[in-house]
């Protein structure tokens, strides 16, 4: 069993796990972060962003003035935003059989896989993770068309061009591997490949493993993932929840009893409790709306937003932000609110209970239907002529380099009154921050980042006892900046099997058995002796069927009756059909008992020679020797098959047949 | 032998009070808990006293699955489980537990409070039984216990219904609750995987039904419809508030829409908007088209149709009413019956099956005076249309179903008798598979042939399947052979050296050896390549070898030649095997005891 690592983002994973005879692709994450080193996509046209002057090396030997631009004392790639893809070298992706997603963050690359890789496979999710992970492709493609930039830069990739580059292009890894967004159409064509699963259903890939997803209380519909045969089982733990938010609550109980169980996706911020984040979210956005501000929240539109509608929700009254307009910013706002309603299925308890009622599950529909709430598409359109302010905003990306948030970066970026509350933390803020330099706008920082935490993690894993655990290395040492904190970090016996980009990790295990049926017939057939008080051998003689990686066995078909044969003088010289062998022996023929034995079948001349390692017996009338040991008998007799065979008998009593 | 008993509380061999017991594997399951329409009295309700005569159900049920909503599948609950008394759990799936409690409700205030009857279940009682329900999810294997394990398939009948499949180790039964073939207007079609069950319990409502095309049904349904409203007047048409009520609803919205007609249609109870809200809410129970569209626009968001009062009966002028309930049993649809029923311009649209008893049922059969309560009669002139819309599978979907989940056995519930058998010989023709139809306390017996699953150790199954080459060769099955260790409850498939080991036995060699004399003229390595000749022209197919030290080993029995003492001519041949050789040893002592044919080289 292999484990291949494709990806090197401990919360983006894309390993490949084979595993009897099936190869099973775990997630595919598309690493965004790379977006960060190009330039952002205004979407209208920005004097500020055309007019950057182009970057040539100081001794004016390199120019890419076409393709490198120098904003706020950084050099950004002015073209079309490009995504670090999975690795594809390390095996060929075609035999892949199988994708699992545990949940919608974790298959923004799927259509890379399985559009251009040969991939002829079948993608397991859920319904809330496929509709969902739809949405939030179908909004990435909207986000990339909407800005068509033709340009493509390449030259700044070349290496001895990329080693004079000035951070942090210089250090960017794997350029080559970086490849602009895919179309819809690769996306639909890449979402007709899945088939939608149940929590706890089964499903047999070729009769020889079983996938089961869990409710991982991660996000709608995210799972993490059983892999197991009859005797082997691999637990994929992936985005995970203990918090109570909005999903159904994570299934720990099934995750026992693992073999190994592999690791992802734990928090990105081990050090920022998601409650506190929430309060600070709430009181600096009310601070802002109260000195006549505007808030701006760039977020992914599903997920936590709908955690923080709900929470402002509460909010809003006790705050005095009645009137204040909420827009949420969208090519898929609306169908993202419309959906989060209809997945009762999914949800936490409290939420389902509401849908019996019948009412929506979250409360934003009432923010929509009182008007507190309003969706748009995008901010052409209705949105510009509705548009009052101080508000609030929610729009992607939370890179800040595409989408709508690009505009109200231009807009309010100069004023201090404003504020930018980044929530999201799949990207450094400062980061994101840094082409629009200098900001007179407030940024705050309150990442909500829900997944388990470390202290979490080691009581989970103290509580399901897997043998083994394998992580990203990012999980067995302290985050570089936190270098002291050794708890911020994995701490196990034995310790976990870290694993990087490109590692392929043979996981220890050893199959030691298989399932196989015995049909009806040769099971009534078999006839038990106890050996032991409590165990109980049969020998079996069977036929092997083995179709689909089941295995049967079926009693020996009886051969047909052999023809009347016309040379009957010649029969005798047939020699035997051994249709089953004979058993092996176990035990040891006890000499008083034997001799007792032989008298009783009227052999009573027998001479006893005691031998270093047992008796000789010399049946003297018959000429004949039997030569009795601990571990072993040997009858020498000659010329007197009856004799031989009766010996035999006899020994045979003695013994255990196995 | 190991026998699973299916025995009907109620639907055997009548549709109503759905109630069918199944024993599989030493656990008991109820499926289904349902009232009968036909009937106000104690025949309303399954018999428990079955179970037990005395005291409650729970220590004789590991669980009771219920398969949608409709009062016939679980009206009898509250009653079994809160008067008779249950506590184990109750599997339902999120759209049924939500509207249960609804219709439940429904029922007993019609009971109770109109009826004015007593010793019923109460609201509280409704409350308390609902808290017993565990929720299904499609395809979730629930695992009840640890060998028990139930999964819910989609069946398309209404809003959430599920059949099931109950699977104890390698036994299981299907069970469809009432399904739907063909997908509808709100609803898909149901679908199962070929789980071969043992058993698959199916409805067969429409036994000996094969239906027309929905298409036609639907261009019949609104002729029917648009020409009453024509002549100024009105049609009822008697629904339950859930499921045929919605179909009929979006298909009356469209043609309104596409006719631009302006007489009202009006839905009855206060139960329209909330019904239709939970359609909302369950979008994923409906089918594809209304699942991909319903961002854009909600299927259930009806503009023409508006809620019904009691005083618009008496309005003058043509109207569509959908009025609950729908076998015109009680309720408001009886009430505005009553009143509609003396005008020949006037039409009730019967939209499903109706029970044996009801008023529906009554009128559907052509009766003209109706005896009511208090001895009055009423005249039916008013024109009485059937239309079956009831999404129960036909014979064509039964058998479709068949086809899919290649049961071993067919049971026959819900339905009436003489259709059943019809079925039954078209089943045990087609798929000459035994098909059961036990009437209500009759237990149908199925014994069961389970494969025993065992454990094989993964070198004896390597080395028979590398053996065993790629394919098999049906002429010359190989045999395998090893040791099958019974300890506790484990079962583990070995081969025989390994058993001994793990077992921890020493291994006792038995081993023969055995002299025949031979006349032979030549030396002793002529003998011995004699010997070797002949049985290589004897055995076929055995291993026979012809050692350098002077030995001839026929597969493992070693054979020795040594000249006699007294006279060179006379050759001693030594044979010497184990036991697990003996048939051969015995078999070559035999053989070269006659000596070595002439004409050997």
């Amino acid at each position: 069993m292999k484990l291949y690592c494709l990806s090197g983002h401990p919360t983006l994973p894309c390993n490949v796990l084979k595993f009897k005879s099936t190869t099973i692709m775990l997630d595919c994450g598309l690493d965004t972060t790379s977006v960060l080193n190009f330039l952002p996509l205004p979407l209208v046209h920005s004097p500020r962003l055309s007019k950057l002057p182009g970057w040539v090396s100081k001794d004016g030997t390199i120019n890419l003035e076409k393709e490198l631009k120098e904003c706020a004392g950084r050099v950004f790639v002015d073209a079309q935003p490009e995504f670090c893809l999975p690795e594809r070298e390390l095996l060929d992706l075609s035999t892949i059989d199988v994708i699992l997603i545990s949940n919608y963050h974790c298959m923004m690359a799927l259509p890379y896989i399985t559009e251009h890789t040969g991939f002829t496979g079948t993608v397991y999710a859920t319904e809330p993770t496929l509709q969902i992970g739809r949405l939030l492709m179908e909004e990435l493609v909207n986000f990339m068309e909407r800005v068509p930039k033709a340009q493509s830069a390449t030259c700044w990739k070349n290496k001895e061009i990329q080693r004079v580059l000035p951070g942090p292009l210089k250090d960017a890894v794997d350029v080559w591997m970086w490849k602009r967004c895919y179309t819809m159409q690769e996306v639909n064509s890449a979402l007709s490949k899945v088939q939608l699963v149940g929590y706890s259903q089964k499903v047999e890939l070729f009769g020889a493993v079983q996938i089961s997803p869990l409710s991982s209380g991660y996000s709608l519909g995210s799972s993490n993932w059983i892999i197991q045969s009859h005797y082997e089982k691999v637990s994929y733990v992936s985005g995970s929840s203990l918090l109570t938010t909005h999903p159904q609550p994570m299934d720990q109980s099934s995750l026992k009893n693992s073999d190994v169980l592999i690791l992802t996706g734990l928090t990105q911020m081990p050090t920022a409790n998601p409650d506190g984040m929430l309060g600070e979210f709430c009181s600096n956005l009310a601070m802002t709306i109260r000195a006549g501000g505007n808030v701006l929240v760039p977020c992914y539109s599903s997920g936590v937003i709908y955690d923080l509608l709900e929470c402002l929700y509460q909010f809003i009254d006790s705050a005095n932000l009645g009137t204040t307009p909420f827009y949420f910013i969208s090519p898929v706002a609306n169908s993202s609110l419309e959906f989060s309603q209809i997945f009762a299925e999914w949800l936490c308890h409290n939420k389902q209970t509401k849908v019996y009622l019948p009412e929506p599950p979250f409360p934003h529909a009432e923010l929509i239907q009182t008007n507190k709430l309003k969706h748009y598409p995008s901010i052409h359109g209705d949105f510009s002529s509705e548009f009052r302010q101080p508000c609030v905003v929610f729009t992607g990306h939370p890179s800040l380099r595409f989408g709508d948030v690009v505009h109200f970066m231009e807009l309010w970026g100069k004023s201090s009154l404003n504020t930018i509350i980044f929530t999201e933390p799949d990207f450094s803020y400062l980061d994101a921050l840094a082409p629009y330099q200098p900001l007179a706008m407030k940024c705050v920082y309150c990442p909500i980042d829900t997944r388990l935490n470390f202290h979490q993690v080691s009581k989970l894993l103290k509580e399901v006892q897997p043998l083994h655990v394998v992580c990203p290395e990012q999980y067995t040492q302290p985050p570089l900046t936190q270098s002291h904190r050794s708890d911020l970090m994995l701490e196990l016996q034995p310790p976990p099997m870290p694993y990087r980009r490109c590692s392929v990790l043979s996981l220890p295990f050893r199959r030691r058995y298989e399932r196989v049926y015995i049909l009806p017939e040769l099971a009534n057939s078999l006839v038990p002796s106890e050996i032991k008080p409590g165990i109980s051998v049969a020998t079996l003689s069977a036929v092997l069927h083995s179709k689909d990686n089941k295995h049967t066995l079926q009693s020996v078909p009886k051969p047909p009756p052999a023809p009347p044969s016309k040379k009957r003088k010649r029969v005798i010289e047939e020699p035997p059909v051994v249709l089953t062998p004979k058993p092996l022996l176990s035990g040891a023929v006890p000499l008083e008992a034997f001799l007792a034995t032989l008298q009783k079948h009227g052999i009573t001349e027998v001479k006893v020679e005691e031998t270093a390692d047992g008796h000789i017996l010399h049946l003297q009338a018959e000429d004949t020797l039997i030569q009795l040991e601990e571990d072993g008998t040997h009858i020498v007799c000659d010329n007197n098959e009856p004799l031989r065979t009766t010996l035999r008998d006899l020994v045979l009593r003695f013994l255990q047949k196995v | 032998m190991p026998e699973i008993k299916v025995t009907p509380l109620g639907a055997g061999q009548d549709v109503g009070r759905s109630c069918i017991l199944v024993s599989i594997g030493g656990k008991n399951i109820m499926l289904d808990c349902g009232m009968h329409m036909g009937y106000n009295d104690d025949r309303r309700f399954p018999d428990f006293s079955y179970i037990t005569q005395n005291g409650r159900l729970t220590e004789f049920l590991d669980c009771v699955i219920i398969s949608h909503f409709h009062l016939d599948h679980c009206g009898a609950l509250p009653y079994m489980s809160e008067m008779v008394g249950y506590d184990g759990p109750i599997y339902m799936t999120h759209p049924t537990k939500a509207i249960c409690p609804i219709l439940l409700e429904d029922f007993r205030k019609i009971t109770v409070d109109k009826k004015g009857e007593t010793n019923f279940f109460t609201s509280q009682m409704i409350k308390d039984c609902m808290k017993k329900v565990v929720p299904l999810n499609l395809h979730q294997t629930v695992q009840v216990d640890d060998e028990l394990e139930i999964k819910a398939y989609y069946a398309g009948h209404v809003l959430g219904a599920a059949m099931v499949h109950i699977k104890v180790g390698s036994e299981s039964v299907v069970y469809t609750g009432d399904y739907n073939m063909t997908p509808d207007r709100h609803l898909g079609a149901a679908w199962i995987d070929k789980c071969r069950p043992d058993i698959l319990i199916s409805e067969s409502t429409y036994a000996t039904t094969i239906r027309d095309s929905k298409r036609c049904r639907e261009r019949d349904f609104l002729k029917k419809v648009h020409e009453s409203i024509e002549r100024g007047g009105k049609v009822l048409i008697p629904v339950f508030a859930l499921g045929r009520a919605q179909e009929l609803c979006i298909l009356l919205e469209t043609f309104w829409e596409r006719m631009n007609l302006k007489a009202p249609i009006y839905f009855s109870t206060g139960l329209t908007e909330k019904a239709n809200h939970y359609y909302k809410l369950f979008i994923t129970w409906t089918n594809q088209k209304i699942r991909k569209t319903f961002v854009q626009r909600n299927m259930f968001e009806f503009k023409h149709i508006k809620a019904f009062d009691r005083s618009y009966a008496d309005n003058p002028g043509p109207m569509v009413v959908f009025a609950t309930p729908g076998m015109l049993h009680a309720g408001q649809s009886l009430q505005i019956f009553k009143k509609w029923a003396g005008n020949e311009k006037n039409m009730v649209i019967m939209p499903g099956y109706c029970v044996q008893g009801t008023i529906g049922h009554k009128i559907l059969n052509g009766q003209k005076k109706l005896e009511m309560e208090g001895r009055s009669t009423l005249d039916v002139k008013l024109q009485v249309e059937y239309m079956s819309f009831s999404a129960h599978a036909d014979a064509k979907g039964i058998m479709q179903l068949i086809r899919m989940a290649e049961p071993r056995n067919m049971l026959l519930v819900h339905g009436e008798a003489v259709k059943m058998e019809f079925l039954k010989g078209k089943i045990e023709q087609e798929f000459s598979i035994d098909c059961y139809m036990p009437a209500n306390g009759e237990t149908a017996t199925v014994t069961t042939n389970p494969s025993v699953p065992v454990d094989i150790s993964l070198n004896l199954l390597k080395r028979e399947m590398a053996l065993g080459g790629p394919l098999p060769d049906p002429k010359k099955p190989r045999t395998m052979h090893g040791t099958l260790i019974m300890k506790e409850n484990s079962l583990k498939l070995v081969s025989s050296e390994q058993a001994l080991k793990e077992l921890g036995l020493n291994e006792h060699q038995l081993r023969f050896t055995c002299r025949v004399q031979l006349q032979d003229p030549h030396s002793d390595t002529d003998t011995l390549h004699r010997i070797y000749t002949h049985l290589k022209s004897v055995l076929k197919g055995y291993t026979i070898q012809h050692l350098p030290d002077g030995t001839v080993m026929v597969e493992s029995i070693v054979i020795k030649v040594s000249s006699s003492a007294e006279d060179t001519d006379t050759k001693v041949l030594l044979l010497s095997w184990s036991y697990q050789d003996e048939d051969l040893g015995s078999f070559l002592s035999t053989l070269l005891k006659k000596g070595l044919p002439s004409g050997l080289c």
